[in-house]
């Protein structure tokens, strides 16, 4: 062998080390957070976690219920609020916009996504969350406040991807069903949806856990109280803000519990994942 | 006559539908205009020269964010030392020497379950790891690296793309002139993808720059009095100042103008680096030779 072969070949192997260590960061952010968090999940019992009401760190009492409803609630609420709207704009931009428009528009979307989860949340705290106190009462900082942030805050994760599952449907099949007297709206609703139907369903899964690990917009704007609410006018406290809240100055079990809400999340987001990695998998089949 | 009504229903229909998601689509770009316009309008009257490159004053009540900016700027640096190799290298082996097979579907997957990972888990984690594990504290240096390792999915994915649109004939010429596969690689095939890799980055960049919950626990602080001077030192950040003037301290009508000074500067920031990325993507386009 050669010296040149040589070098070939422990650039190879470097090359190869390093791919697989900066996948293994995921292994090793894995085993850490899960090192940290599930020994109090065992200690207390998985139950007393999950569907424990009351979180009073200092009393050794670690449920999480409120806050999983909290991250459950804002997460539906921004689907309700960013589905439709993602949808149609996506429908807009593949079916029914011209081709230069369409050029200009997209960029603005990915603007859109562009913007800080901070100042998002900032924006909120300034406009929103006084409208709602104003219009619909209660303290503005809530259920409402938050979904509709994060709603705003999936657009381009649901755009994208949708346009992305939309354009992907073969032009011959819009074809052939205009060639079967359809207008251009029964096309678009029974041919071309259903066609990227499960591209646009993974829109929605990878949105959703854009929502459900969003922290700094929702902080700012849920009011971070620990109760289950009764309307969307209430505040709530999700996951992710549980953890950013108190981690600051948590020790002890304290802080092993909020590893454990880590622990949640973290699993909730890799269903999640592979969810959407299995809708789009069946797409391609 | 039944068959003409049919038709006129749903032409109606048509309309109506096309309406609906045509406003729709009007509704998100007025929500982004006054998304925009507020943070503009009101930022504009608080960004002076001072304000920019003096220190906050008075409590955070006064003066500027000076200290914030050059966190932030130290932050993304540092972040990007730290991926931008690791990320070209990891893409490398990916489209240039692994064959597909088991490890290479195995890394694919484990990138893009990175990328979804939520950012105060990475904060956890650097927590975890850097802060305590590894002693080194509430720090630049910590703070970097939890940055960095979340970008990586970002820059991994872009250098692949880059790399994968350079055409073969480049390489098969290279090879066929006698050079072995990574001065291929080394000389023909990065300087062509750098373009792509580039944008990459900086769209990386621009990601980094606004994150706050990755740097909570890690880097950030509401306030120092001196500069920081080594990798060790605590450091303010722009994103997080934003959100420390709305949540702490005492002064809420003053701290929300130097809010709205900072999210103006931090939007500026971001899709200043956005624009920047997009620019060399066409520059690049257009120089390109095939």
């Amino acid at each position: 062998m050669t010296r040149l072969e040589r070098n070939e070949r422990l650039i190879k192997i470097a090359l190869l080390v390093i791919a697989c260590s900066a996948v293994s960061i995921l292994a090793v952010i894995t085993i850490f957070i899960f090192s940290e968090g599930t020994p109090i999940m065992f200690k207390y019992g998985f139950k007393s976690f999950l569907l424990g009401l009351d979180w009073y760190p200092s009393e050794q009492s670690f449920g999480l219920l409120p806050m999983i409803i909290g991250s459950v609630m804002v997460t539906l609420g921004s689907l309700i609020v960013g589905v439709p709207f993602g949808l149609a704009c996506a429908i807009f931009l593949t079916e029914f916009s011209s081709r230069r428009l369409r050029h200009i528009l997209k960029p603005i979307i990915e603007l859109l996504a562009g913007i800080p989860s901070v100042v998002y949340g900032f924006i909120g705290v300034v406009i929103l969350v006084p409208f709602i106190r104003e219009n619909f009462g209660g303290p503005g900082l809530s259920v409402l406040a938050a979904s509709i942030i994060l709603g705003i805050m999936i657009l381009p994760t649901i755009i994208s991807i949708s346009i992305d599952s939309l354009q992907a449907v073969p032009r011959s099949y819009r074809e052939g069903s205009i060639a079967l007297g359809a207008t251009k709206w029964q096309t678009t609703k029974m041919v071309t949806l259903k066609a990227a139907r499960s591209g646009i369903i993974a829109s929605i899964i990878l949105g959703m856990g854009r929502a459900i690990g969003e922290t700094m917009a929702v902080i700012m704007i849920a009011g971070n109280a620990i109760n289950i609410p009764h309307s969307v006018l209430d505040p709530v406290r999700t996951l992710t803000s549980n953890i950013a809240l108190e981690m600051g100055y948590a020790s002890g079990e304290h802080r092993e519990a909020l590893f454990a809400t880590g622990v949640i999340l973290f699993v909730i987001i890799m269903v999640l994942n592979t969810l959407a990695n299995l809708t789009s998998a069946k797409r391609k089949a | 006559m039944l068959n003409i009504s049919n038709r006129k229903w749903r032409e109606l229909k048509q309309q109506i539908g096309f309406m609906t998601v045509r406003l729709a689509a009007l509704i998100i770009f007025i929500i982004l205009g006054i998304l925009l316009y507020f943070i503009f309008s009101r930022g504009i009257k608080v960004i002076s020269w001072d304000f920019l490159t003096k220190m906050p004053e008075k409590g955070m009540t006064a003066g500027g964010i000076f200290p914030a900016i050059l966190g932030s700027f130290y932050l993304t640096m540092g972040a990007i030392l730290f991926a931008l190799p690791l990320g070209i290298l990891a893409a490398i082996y990916m489209t240039e020497y692994a064959t597909q097979g088991k490890i290479i579907r195995i890394i694919r997957i484990g990138i893009s379950n990175l990328a979804s990972v939520p950012s105060i888990v990475f904060g956890l984690f650097g927590l975890a790891l850097f802060v305590n594990y590894l002693k080194f504290g509430v720090s630049i240096l910590s703070g970097s690296l939890t940055l960095g390792i979340m970008i990586l999915p970002v820059i991994i994915r872009a250098s692949e793309e880059a790399l994968l649109l350079v055409p073969h004939g480049f390489r098969e010429a290279s090879l066929a002139l006698g050079a072995t596969k990574w001065q291929t690689i080394y000389k023909i095939v990065l300087p062509n993808a750098i373009g792509g890799i580039i944008t990459g980055a900086i769209l990386g960049v621009g990601r980094v720059a606004g994150e706050t919950a990755p740097i909570l626990f890690t880097a950030a602080t509401f306030y120092i009095r001196k500069l920081p001077d080594s990798v060790f030192s605590e450091v303010m950040a722009l994103p997080y100042h934003i959100y420390a003037l709305m949540t702490e301290g005492s002064h809420p009508k003053e701290q929300k103008a130097i809010a709205y000074g900072a999210s103006l500067v931090l939007i500026i920031m971001v899709l200043g680096i956005n624009l920047l990325a997009i620019l060399i993507r066409n520059y690049y386009r257009r120089k390109k030779k095939w």
